[in-house]
């Protein structure tokens, strides 16, 4: 561990930000920097950003590759707006990156990479480099990684070409040395990663990584060292999580605390798959996972164990949700319980498959065909991905229904620090079972939740039929106009109910005033950043943060009356404002923003202002 | 499929009948075959709560609701993801799903293959009549070139998929075909459709009275079925015709047609081996046809020892429980903690 010295400078937070070929192992390097930084005790929120094709043509601005992390010692929300540093290991990752890097900011680029060929790709008629105007207007630090990186590995057995491929690790030990940050965690992973199986790969990182720390040292224009010292947190057990990670583990949870074994149906689809590969590592837990042929199938099969008693789950993304809607409207009518998660992507069609948006709520709203209210709950960080999981299992087992789960790609795929829950202080989960020793009917309610009951294949004298045709209480099909009409209304009213089980809404600042900030999903961080900061300023501003977005909490149309405006932003073109309108028939200022990133603390922050001036 | 005797039982068909109305044209094909069904079941030593029959929609896809048994009438053509489902979350049951030709083989193609090949313990009863009839008459992917029908007035294009061959291609490990004119048939093929460890095809030719009347009756009449079919029995020679005089012999690769005398015997004939592995024979039968040759009914083919899927699965997960803890405070902890203390 490094020992701060009197050449730090004490900041409270940083952002950095790796760019580089899809090839360069920017996510690896930028996942080690946070695990770092987690590991110094600072409060993290990261960015990674990568394009839809897997490799690029190398050298392309299409391949470049990024990843952006915001370290702190207070509550990090965001990754930040804009880098404080800039890693660019070639002339694309400079030219696609440079526009965000303030005038002053560090920027540490990989000069052996910029020769004719790589600039040509780039589009530069120029070096970049060579312009003196340029160079003032950054604090530019060049390293030739590569010469650097084959001259530390002099001795290595590796292959040449093999060597050339460890420089990602030459930058990072070199911002390790600029951020004071511990190599430990990162040498821990490569003796985890390769110490077993290509040692000499182990052995080679390591040498990089500690020779970039001390290149730093030995450096006279790398004396600029920083110092974030340790956010102030609740004692406790912690690590890094991701939110599909956080995901998984909340859906493990859930199944443990509803006694119920866990099936999870899914398709390969971007950036739902860490949830399928995720789950489908825990076999040791009894989780069943099936690959099904398609999202559809994947739907069928979760809907087909649902009805022979498991808990089951089904995650995807825009597109496959398009298709699963026809099942949901099945499950819905039929009453059982399941989980649809929508990590949601850039859309429409393919749209955007790996950026982020917000624009599937209508769609998880109201996709079916007939009136199918299901409810839809939202998650507003990586971490709140496991609360999520396990709120939206209590949801579907007492009440008996189908539940979709909004995340997002930046939840899913944004890191933060987590503090680990004691699994017994989570609560149990009741499941809604028939009783054996009575007469079952399959479709009557529980006066309290309107939830019916659940006969499980295999249990005696309890043998029914279910199916997607309109149907009584007793189960038989019904073509009664009257009957159709009380059935629909009694599925509406059973979701509508789910509001009396929730929480009174956290209201961040005044209960009432000049501005009400709604959000939902994602845009928590951003949105909480930007409020907290104007009432720092003074102004009359406070924010809540939608997680159940149907139905909407009983109290919502309340605090909506107490301030003078309202303004919902949210990465799509106005959904959850159009569903505001609906309800509480009031003025919502929508602000939208749909860029496939995520918003700006910054823009965030004018945007409000304009509404409190 | 097959799924463990467990006990005696004294089940009879009427422990298999709702009371729900059934609401098939009179006439239909299919209550033939819900009455076989409803007289196979309590003859396999099953108790009626391990049953599970699963259906798409269609016609054919009613057929959960007349089955006291569990049951679930579900979407078109996704009744094999459901089953596959049903399968996985509880493989001791008894899973049955039922599909038609449209259901299956058109919208619901995709899922059948996957099933097939996936070889699930489920038996399969695909009602193919060529037609849909629950739209009203329109042509379904069984429905020969030249159909008229109402969306196809100078006849269907389509030419039509052969459900057998769509099974050996999927390389479905028991492959059988009946017909709803043959009770003794269909509960023997049913039941040997049970008994076999994975997925179990059947097609079934069944009738549509209202919009394709008779289809099948030049191979399944009274008058027609002696000469123009072929039923298939394990181990013996391919013989047919109202006086067993006519059999089926191999000339190359192709099936030739003899009459049986003049030199030749049963020894010349093909003998019926369902369980051959290589798939060749399956097919040749598959695509015999009437008026060419004698339609063939029965096993087409039957291969054990393929594992299914929910065993595979289930050892994956048994081996995985062995081996690695299944502590939960563990997996959420990770191996990368910290500690923060105040």
């Amino acid at each position: 561990m490094i020992q701060p010295t009197d050449s730090f400078e004490e900041i409270d937070s940083a952002v950095v930000r790796f760019a580089g070929d899809s090839g360069d192992g920017m996510q690896t390097v930028g996942e080690r920097f946070t695990d770092s930084s987690a590991f110094a005790g600072n409060d993290i929120a990261t960015l990674p950003d990568f394009p839809a094709e897997i490799r690029a043509p190398a050298g392309t601005l299409a391949g470049v590759s990024g990843f952006q992390l915001q370290f702190g010692n207070t509550k990090i929300l965001t990754p930040g707006d804009e880098p404080d540093a800039l890693v660019a290991m070639n002339p694309a990752a400079l030219k696609s990156n440079i526009g965000d890097l303030p005038e002053g900011g560090m920027l540490v680029v990989n000069i052996d990479s910029f020769k004719s060929m790589n600039l040509k790709k780039a589009g530069y008629e120029s070096n970049p480099l060579d312009d003196e105007d340029f160079r003032k207007k950054y604090h530019l630090i060049e390293l030739d990684l590569t010469g650097l990186t084959k001259e530390a590995l002099k001795e290595s057995p590796l292959k040449p070409s093999d060597k050339v491929r460890c420089k990602n690790f030459f930058a990072l030990g070199f911002m390790y040395y600029v951020y004071g940050r511990p190599l430990e965690p990162t040498l821990k992973f490569f003796e985890q990663k390769w110490g077993k199986r290509l040692p000499d790969l182990a052995e080679a990182n390591s040498k990089v990584l500690k020779a970039g720390f001390n290149l730093g040292d030995t450096m006279e224009t790398a004396r600029n060292r920083y110092q974030v010292s340790k956010a102030p947190v609740q004692a406790g057990v912690y690590r890094k999580i991701s939110g599909n990670e956080a995901l998984v583990y909340g859906l493990v949870t859930a199944s443990r605390k509803a006694n119920r074994e866990l099936l999870y149906s899914g398709y390969p689809i971007t950036p739902a798959s860490p949830v399928l590969e995720g789950l489908s590592q825990l076999k040791n837990f009894g989780i069943k996972c099936v690959q099904a042929e398609d999202e559809i199938a994947a739907m069928g099969v979760a809907l087909g164990a649902s009805f022979a008693g498991d808990l089951t789950v089904c995650a995807t993304s825009g597109p496959g949700m398009c298709l699963k809607s026809e099942f949901i409207g099945l499950a819905s009518i039929t009453e059982l319980p399941l989980i649809i998660c929508n990590v949601q992507r850039g859309g429409p069609s393919t749209g955007l498959p790996t950026k982020t948006e917000q624009s599937d709520l209508l769609q998880a709203l109201f996709s079916r065909h007939g009136d199918c209210p299901i409810p839809v709950i939202a998650a507003h960080s990586p971490s709140d991905c496991f609360d999520c999981a396990i709120e939206a299992v209590r949801i579907a087992l007492t009440y008996m229904t189908p539940v979709i789960l909004l995340s997002d790609l930046y939840v899913a795929n944004g890191a933060e620090p987590w503090r680990v829950p004691n699994v017994s202080d989570i609560p149990v989960i009741e499941n809604s079972f028939a009783k054996i020793e009575e007469e079952y009917v399959i479709y009557r309610r529980d006066p309290k939740t309107l939830a019916r009951t659940q006969a499980i294949p295999g249990q005696v004298g309890l043998e029914h039929r279910i199916g997607g045709l309109e149907k009584g209480e007793d189960g038989g099909v019904s073509y009664d106009p009257d009957n159709h009409e009380e059935m629909s209304h009694l599925r509406a009213q059973k979701v509508a109910g789910i509001a009396k089980s929730l929480d009174p809404i956290e209201i961040q600042g005044e209960p009432e005033g000049d501005l009400l900030v709604i959000g939902w999903g994602g845009t928590y961080g951003a949105i909480s950043s930007a409020a907290t900061n104007l009432r720092d300023e003074g102004f009359s501003v406070s924010n809540i943060h939608l997680r159940h977005l149907n139905p909407l909490p009983d109290d919502l149309g309340d605090i909506i009356g107490r301030f003078k405006k309202v303004i919902v932003p949210e990465l799509n073109l106005g959904q959850l404002n159009l569903l505001l309108r609906a309800k509480y028939l009031v003025d919502v200022i929508s602000y939208g923003k749909l860029q496939g990133k995520p918003f700006k603390v910054s823009e965030l922050h004018e945007k409000f202002l304009e509404h409190l001036r | 499929m097959s799924t463990t005797i467990t006990e005696e039982n004294n089940l009879t068909k009427k422990d298999f009948v709702t009371p729900n109305d059934v609401r098939w044209c009179p006439g239909c094909g299919d209550y033939a075959i819900l009455n076989a069904v409803q007289r196979t079941l309590p003859e396999l030593g099953i108790p009626r709560e391990q049953f599970v029959v699963v259906s798409g929609i269609g016609c054919s896809s009613r057929f959960p609701y007349y089955m006291n048994t569990y049951g679930f009438h579900t979407i078109h053509g996704r009744a094999p993801t459901v089953a596959t489902g049903v399968k996985v979350a509880n493989p001791d049951l008894s899973v049955w799903m039922i599909t038609g030709d449209g259901d299956g083989l058109s919208i619901g193609a995709n899922h059948l293959l996957h099933l097939l090949r996936r070889n699930l313990d489920i038996n399969v009863l695909l009602f193919n009549n060529r037609i849909y009839g629950l739209t009203k008459g329109q042509y379904s992917p069984t429905s020969e070139v030249g159909k008229k029908t109402k969306s196809t007035p100078l006849g269907s294009v389509d030419h039509p998929i052969n459900p057998l061959l769509f099974a050996l291609g999927s390389e479905a490990t028991f492959v059988a075909r009946t017909t709803d004119t043959d009770m003794k048939h269909m509960i023997e093929t049913f039941k040997a459709a049970q008994a076999h460890k994975g997925t179990s095809f059947v097609e079934v030719f069944q009738n549509c009275v209202i919009f394709n009347n008779k289809t099948f009756d030049s191979v399944t009449s009274r008058d027609a079925k002696q000469d123009q079919l072929l039923t298939l029995e394990e181990g013996k020679p391919l013989v047919f015709g109202a006086n067993k005089d006519k059999g089926i012999r191999l000339n190359g690769l192709d099936p030739e047609i003899v009459t049986l005398g003049d030199g030749i015997g049963h020894d010349d004939l093909l003998i019926h081996q369902p369980s051959n592995p290589n798939s060749a024979y399956a097919n040749i039968l598959a695509q015999m046809t009437y008026p060419t040759f004698p339609t063939p009914v029965g096993v087409l083919r039957q291969l054990d020892g393929r594992e299914t899927y929910e065993d595979a699965l289930i050892q994956q997960i048994e081996y995985a429980q062995s081996k690695d803890s299944d502590n939960l405070q563990e997996l959420l902890t990770g191996q990368n903690s910290w500690v923060v203390e105040n």
